[in-house]
């Protein structure tokens, strides 16, 4: 592996340093109640300072987008974002780095569990009051957690299991259609499945089981990646999984039941803001949970060296077989999401372009880490959505900031790194 | 038989494209163990090149006031073309693949593909949204043997394609070069050791694959004039796909997997309906490779992988 050479630190900076001692007593729980204030205060006076600075409205992605337009308004767009954000997030953050590490502790000393519900309800808070005040804002949130969930799922299969899989999009694609066609059919009056079965009013609450259903169709589709892969790797498996991905994508264009090459549309809307934070959330706990286990370390293992781990008593098939189940789970649950958040789903919109955003997503953050997915997802759906108004050359930029992360980090961001919770939400020094 | 006789022809001649860009693919596999995956834009880069020079020769020929034949012309714009197109995938060698030589083998395919992206919208920012289309160097003529047709155009393109392919073999089993390139996809680190440098000939394997993409591009050019920034995305990862079934690093069975999958899409198009095309086609390759891992022609190498 070449990962391990490449963390090592380099020479830095003194002022950079200067600043990591400044804010390394900053707990999780000061950065959360400082992005708490932030966000309260643009809730409360957003409009007014955005007037002040003659900005048209309350930059919705942190005044990115509106300095592409208008270049002219770079500084007011800092100032406002420096005001908001940068101000009281670092002011809170560090004066109240002191409570909020003896509060750490203090959480420490009970379950874990207890201190990072405290942690995601905290910042479940600060991106409901944040979507509050723009649409595109919570679609936007909405489709980054979506991809979130999708890179970590793929990254199981490609980053700790190490095959190149190129069928993300197809298990999407059977997640995305399991899903409608379930909600459609039990509880939507519709043009092909008729009138529901059941009271739309009790919709909300089946629609776990919906992405259930949809994951489900997903890691049975994985049956047919899964199962050559017992045999083959590397490339032909590449193929093998493209080949499932085209499959997919051709079979459900011949049917008709569900819209074809027109596409399934109409399905209720769902995938509200707590259900994809919800997911979302899950969907890290488990995988961490998952690759930090026997069984993941096993995934590790089969990378590294199939024969000596066979030899050292892992069974290579079954290890195999749960992680492309698993990760074909996950990307079928994202694919029940994201059908129930645009309400429109195409064949056509899971193809090659949709593989290569997300093949994207995992090689930039980092393999076999899941704060490197986390990151990796967040910053190409964030940059691929500030980048907007270059229209066509927004294309050349993103791939041209991959390149480069390629050549100087070739494993990812943050690559073989271990996301232990207990220290994120544990209180400093 | 007259109308399987003329599938027969429409297949050789789709899959004269397929099989000129798996040899790209298959030529940079088995030199360098990795994937060209930036290998159908630069069919796409080619096609477009060949567009530019044969308008270019069009307007110098009219400028001059020769009358030459339409096949000169041909046949100049796909070796100037080849030329140029050539020196694009030393640049792409240069850029994506050769900082990454020794980093993970995914991570190179990640950046062919983003420079694979890149050629697309660079494409579409320098030329624009509107299609442009492939000037008619020849005229088409119609043949008829019995009740079967069959044009000028596509005897020309079949016949480039294999006349390319005997080339490319004779290169790489007689000349010189083409021997150092068989000793370094029999054994990578060795034969650096021997004088032979693989700056040399890692440049000079991504030339041929993009010379010959960039020759499969002026074809389809002739076949399908409306062209198309995206063309080589879907063409590519046939191609792709191609390379792989006929065995990796084997140049024959690229080409002749290239000439299969081009039979079985024209084939499932003549039984079942055009939209079953794809389904069908994979599903077949799926089969293929549960019960042939390898290819026709790959060995089993370790399946041990430079992840």
């Amino acid at each position: 592996m070449g990962g391990s050479d490449l963390n090592q630190p380099m020479l830095k900076p003194v002022l950079i340093k200067r600043l990591r001692d400044f804010f390394a007593p900053v707990p999780a729980l000061a950065w959360l109640a400082g992005i708490l204030c932030a966000v309260l205060i643009e809730y409360q006076w957003g409009d007014a300072l955005a007037v002040a600075l003659y900005l048209p409205k309350v930059p919705p992605l942190f005044g990115a987008t509106l300095v592409l337009k208008q270049p002219l308004l770079f500084p007011w767009a800092m100032l406002f974002v420096c005001l908001v954000y940068g101000v009281p997030i670092v002011l809170i953050g560090r004066l109240t780095a002191g409570p909020a590490n003896r509060a750490a502790a203090a959480l420490g000393r009970m379950p874990v569990w207890v201190s990072v519900l405290l942690h995601l309800l905290l910042l479940y808070i600060a991106l409901h009051i944040w979507t509050e005040t723009s649409d595109y804002r919570l679609q936007v949130a909405k489709l980054i957690m979506i991809a979130v969930m999708l890179t970590l799922s793929l990254n199981v299969i490609n980053g700790y299991m190490g095959e190149f899989s190129c069928s993300h999009p197809g298990f999407m694609a059977l997640g995305a259609y399991m899903a409608s066609v379930f909600s459609l059919l039990l509880f939507k009056a519709d043009r092909v499945f008729g009138a529901p079965v059941l009271p739309e009013a009790w919709g909300p609450y089946f629609f776990p089981l919906a992405l259930a259903a949809g994951g489900m169709a997903a890691a049975l589709g994985a049956l047919v990646v899964a199962i050559p892969s017992f045999r083959t790797r590397g490339d032909y498996l590449a193929i093998i999984s493209l080949a499932f991905m085209f499959i997919v994508k051709s079979a459900i264009e011949n049917i008709d039941a569900i819209g074809g090459p027109r596409g399934l549309g109409g399905q209720p809307h769902w995938s509200t803001l707590p259900a994809v934070f919800a997911g979302m959330s899950l969907c890290i706990w488990i995988i961490n949970n998952f690759v930090r286990s026997t069984l993941g370390k096993a995934l590790n293992a089969v990378r590294d060296n199939e024969t000596a781990a066979e030899a050292m008593t892992v069974n290579t098939r079954r290890t195999k077989m749960v992680a492309f189940l698993f990760g074909a789970f996950w990307a079928g649950v994202a694919g029940g999401f994201y059908a129930h958040e645009v309400r429109h789903v195409t064949p056509g919109g899971f193809g090659i372009q949709n593989l290569a955003e997300v093949l994207a997503m995992v090689y930039f953050g980092g393999l076999n880490s899941v704060v490197g997915s986390i990151v990796g997802a967040v910053s190409i759906s964030f940059l691929s959505e500030i980048l907007k108004p270059l229209l066509l050359y927004k294309w050349i930029v993103i791939p041209l900031i991959l390149i480069l992360v390629m050549i100087f980090r070739p494993t990812g961001l943050i690559a073989f790194r271990d996301f232990d919770p207990r220290r994120i939400v544990g209180p400093r020094r | 038989m007259a109308f399987f006789m003329q599938n027969v022809i429409n297949a050789l001649q789709w899959g004269s494209f397929y099989a000129l860009i798996a040899l790209g693919y298959s030529m940079v596999y088995s030199i360098l163990m990795l994937f060209n995956f930036t290998h159908g834009d630069i069919f796409m880069t080619g096609a477009y090149i060949g567009l530019g020079v044969a308008t270019a020769l069009l307007a110098l020929v009219a400028a001059l006031g020769w009358s030459l034949p339409g096949w000169l012309l041909l046949v100049a714009t796909i070796i100037i073309s080849m030329f140029i197109t050539s020196l694009l995938g030393v640049l792409v060698e240069r850029v994506g693949y050769r900082p990454l030589r020794s980093a993970p083998r995914a991570s190179a395919a990640i950046t062919g593909l983003m420079i694979g992206i890149i050629l697309e919208y660079g494409n579409l920012a320098l030329l624009g949204t509107q299609r442009l289309s492939f000037p008619e160097l020849i005229q088409t003529t119609t043949y008829s043997v019995g009740s079967v047709y069959f044009t000028n155009k596509k005897i020309f393109i079949v016949v480039v394609a294999l006349l390319l392919m005997v080339g490319l073999h004779q290169f790489i089993q007689k000349s010189r070069w083409g021997m150092a390139m068989r000793a370094m996809s029999y054994d990578f680190p060795i034969v650096p050791l021997m004088g032979v440098s693989l700056n040399l000939i890692a440049p000079l394997t991504f030339a041929i694959g993009s010379a010959l993409a960039a020759a499969g591009g002026i074809l389809y050019g002739m076949a399908y004039p409306v062209l198309d920034p995206f063309m080589g995305i879907l063409l590519g990862w046939k191609s792709f796909v191609a390379a792989i079934l006929g065995g990796r690093g084997s140049i024959l069975g690229a080409a002749l997997a290239g000439f299969l999958l081009g039979f079985i899409e024209i084939f499932t198009t003549m039984v079942f309906p055009s939209t079953f095309r794809d389904l069908i086609a994979y599903s077949i390759i799926l089969l293929i490779l549960t019960f042939r891992p390898y290819g026709f022609f790959g060995q089993a190498h370790s399946t041990q992988l430079r992840l």
